[in-house]
């Protein structure tokens, strides 16, 4: 009997994705060129100097096996991994104060496949990106501040920046450089 | 961060004033009077025809379990069976392998119970037909039954003087046609339009913007994450659960799910006062279960906002509060709020890892499944509660030299007895199970299932044995738990756990239903005040609360004050 239902239940569902859901049910992708390049709502690794790098992932950003560090954060050889992020960050990005280097950069996600920064952790990597991408830093700051998504309705919730929407729109303004972004 | 308080309070807001009219129309579900879903009454008949159901037989409470355990006894063996043989079953397009029968066994039971307790990672260790038919469906019944149970009970304290407490099949089948199915559908279709994925398609390989390759795992996942919130079940879809970005994609549908725990515990205690017309009784328990959430929200919200004073000591920018095993899209103080909800109620489906919570907040969460009764499990939860309420007019009526009474029935020594010992049994399987576990991995540490040294240590052991025996199903995921020794010494906690109340709670309404009413007097005792509140929620902390309060101080506790 309850198969019956679950079945219908399911169809339902899978029916409503299909009409009205943004990726026809599956995970939105992220295109350049036509091609995909990711997932927009999960998260990619990034290391070279010209993207802007997400949080720390306990699984290396392996969209097929979720996970985070469940490291307490009173364990002391944890304490040691965060102090090793904080001189590698600080280390790409010299002119950073300790002070001003947000948290969220040096700890690993829930999931490890978050795929937001805070409008802060994107703020301090604007210059190092600028730099070695040879544009002007107000350029790439105008850049984050048109990715950088609100609270919901502007009042509920985090702000955020989504990491592979912001790195897909700088390489598409180095390809055409009046800056049409998208 | 301010914006971050007041999604918080939204969602406060949007429990408690929905709760109320959901709880009304519960009560008209199971006493059978009008509703706008009427139009399921065919498909109701049908089931009925179809399954062999008298539905207008009237069961006792004894037939009424009997059922009960009948039904979870089949989709048991049927789960086994989809579990071992997964791999060759239909919809498995990402090819994944069967499971194990001592991990099949821990599933099986872990679902069954409305438990949830994951010793696999969703996107591996399970296929598309056995997330749908095995997952799924374990959590539309399990939810069903804790309702059917609840709704039986309510019926033996409704009635004046009865030997029996409705029909059990009828009670499981509305339950899910009337409350959980509807309600399932239009979270997953809001879902659904906010990007959760829905698709049987496998998983996607694409190439990143570095050049890297990175596989994405999708799924059903919307028809799942609806009913595991709503059933307060909480097994994920995915490893990570509701952290995960494909289950909870941004703040509307965290706000969403995790409103979606609550609101049916919430509503059973109003549905519970319209069924037996005792409203200010119903307003009175809300009150305190109200207070206990709020006053546990309002304390982890500020100790995960605040942080982690051993990161701050670190010299960097800690205002966004402890982010370590959190969602920038979802934040600390949402991530606070949910630990909370899914700890007061059976849920355990997480949106941040636990584990990595601060002392106090992981202290905070345990409690509430060592309480297990502020709101609680679809059903049960109120149970649990109904409980302490006979302990509790049990001692006041010592107390002030009156005969305990309870709605109008003499409580005599035959419910105590059940009751003191559903009451203590919570405490024995925790700390019995915890002790054993410390005790092997102290004797030799090469077991090596722990993930984090010293009093954090043992929490993680604590914690897993507190979510097991509460039916909760969250945990400090650090535990390298896919050994036989904790699939099965959890499974049997969880076994203990959920049946062994659930039969003496219905036994105690069905003895008292059985009792004849006395009328109420002026020496009646009145529970529908103020005074007898405080006095049960006294006793629910001196019974549950300091029973645990050594274990505590040696896990959370000893772990806050080290640093």
């Amino acid at each position: 009997m309850c198969m019956v239902l679950a079945v219908g239940y399911v169809f339902i569902l899978w029916l409503a994705a299909v009409a009205i859901a943004p990726g026809g049910g599956e995970a939105t992708s992220v295109e350049v060129k036509g091609k995909a390049v990711g997932a927009a709502q999960v998260g990619q690794a990034f290391t070279e100097m010209r993207y802007f790098w997400g949080r720390p992932s306990a699984v290396n950003y392996n969209g097929g096996g979720s996970g985070g560090s469940n490291k307490a954060t009173t364990n002391p050889e944890y304490l040691g991994e965060v102090e090793q992020r904080i001189d590698a960050f600080l280390k790409a990005h010299p002119y950073l104060a300790r002070t001003d280097l947000p948290l969220e950069m040096v700890t690993a996600s829930g999931s490890g496949l978050d795929p937001d920064i805070s409008p802060r952790g994107a703020e301090v990597q604007i210059r190092r990106v600028a730099e070695a991408r040879k544009m002007p830093e107000e350029t790439v700051r105008r850049m984050v501040e048109s990715v950088t998504e609100g609270p919901w309705l502007g009042l509920f919730g985090t702000p955020k920046v989504n990491v592979l929407k912001l790195n897909v729109a700088l390489d598409a303004a180095l390809e055409n450089p009046r800056g049409t972004e998208k | 961060m301010k914006t971050e308080i007041l999604g918080v309070v939204l969602q406060w807001v949007a429990l408690v004033t929905l709760c109320y009219p959901l709880g009304r129309y519960i009560a008209h579900v199971y006493r059978e009077k009008r509703t706008w879903l009427d139009f399921m009454a065919p498909v109701e008949r049908a089931i009925y025809k179809f399954c062999g159901i008298d539905a207008e037989k009237e069961m006792n409470w004894k037939q009424f379990l009997k059922a009960l355990l009948t039904v979870n006894l089949f989709w048991f063996f049927w789960g086994i069976l989809l579990l071992v043989t997964q791999k060759w079953l239909p919809l498995n397009p990402d090819g994944n392998p069967s499971q194990s029968p001592d991990q099949a066994f821990n599933t099986c039971i872990s679902f069954m119970v409305n438990c949830n307790l994951q010793h696999y990672c969703g996107e591996s260790g399970l296929t598309y037909f056995t997330q749908l038919f095995v997952i799924m469906l374990f959590q539309f019944v399990t939810a069903a039954c804790g309702m059917a149970a609840m709704a039986g009970v309510m019926k033996a304290l409704a009635v004046k003087s009865t030997r029996t407490i409705g029909n059990f099949w009828v009670l499981l089948t509305k339950s899910v046609t009337r409350i959980l199915l509807p309600l399932s559908l239009a979270v997953g279709i809001l879902l659904v339009i906010n990007g959760v994925p829905m698709t049987f398609e496998g998983k996607q390989t694409l190439t990143t913007l570095e050049g890297n390759e990175q596989v994405i795992s999708q799924g059903p996942t919307a028809a799942i994450v609806p009913i595991k919130q709503l059933g307060t079940n909480g097994g994920g879809y995915f490893g990570v659960n509701s952290a995960h970005p494909l289950e909870n994609p941004n703040a509307f549908t965290n706000i969403l799910e995790c409103w979606s725990i609550l609101i049916l515990p919430m509503a059973m205690v109003f549905a519970f006062g319209f069924y037996t017309r005792r409203r200010k009784l119903a307003a009175w328990i809300f009150a305190v279960m109200l207070f206990a959430y709020t006053a546990g929200v309002v304390f982890s919200v500020w100790q995960e906002t605040s942080g982690s004073k051993q990161l701050a000591r670190l010299g960097i920018a800690c205002d966004t509060g402890s982010m370590e095993g959190k969602e920038v899209r979802i934040g600390a103080a949402a991530s606070a709020m949910w630990g909370v909800t899914t700890t007061v109620t059976s849920n355990g489906s997480v949106n941040s890892m636990h584990d990595s919570q601060t002392p106090l907040s992981g202290m905070l969460q345990m409690l509430n499944m060592q309480i297990n009764c502020w709101f609680g499990g679809v059903g049960v939860g109120w149970m649990n509660y109904f409980a302490f309420l006979i302990i509790a007019v049990f001692i006041s009526g010592l107390m002030v030299g009156r005969t305990p009474e309870f709605l109008g029935k003499k409580v005599e020594a035959r419910e105590m007895k059940i009751a003191t010992i559903v009451v203590l049994l919570h405490p024995l399987l925790i700390l019995a199970g915890t002790a054993l576990a410390s005790g092997l991995i102290a004797a030799r540490p090469s077991l090596g299932w722990l993930n984090n040294p010293s009093y954090h240590g043992l929490s993680e052991m604590l914690y897993e044995y507190t979510s097991a025996a509460a039916n909760n199903g969250s945990g400090f995921e650090g535990l390298g738990d896919n050994t036989p020794f904790w699939n099965i010494s959890t499974g049997l906690v969880l076994i203990f756990g959920r049946y062994l109340p659930i039969v003496g709670q219905v036994a105690i309404a069905g003895l008292l239903a059985q009792k004849k009413f006395i009328p109420e007097s002026a020496g009646t005792l009145k529970t529908d005040t103020g005074t007898f509140s405080l006095m049960t929620f006294a006793v629910i902390l001196i019974v549950a609360a300091l029973s645990f309060f050594p274990a505590l101080a040696l896990g959370p506790i000893a772990d806050y004050l080290s640093f």
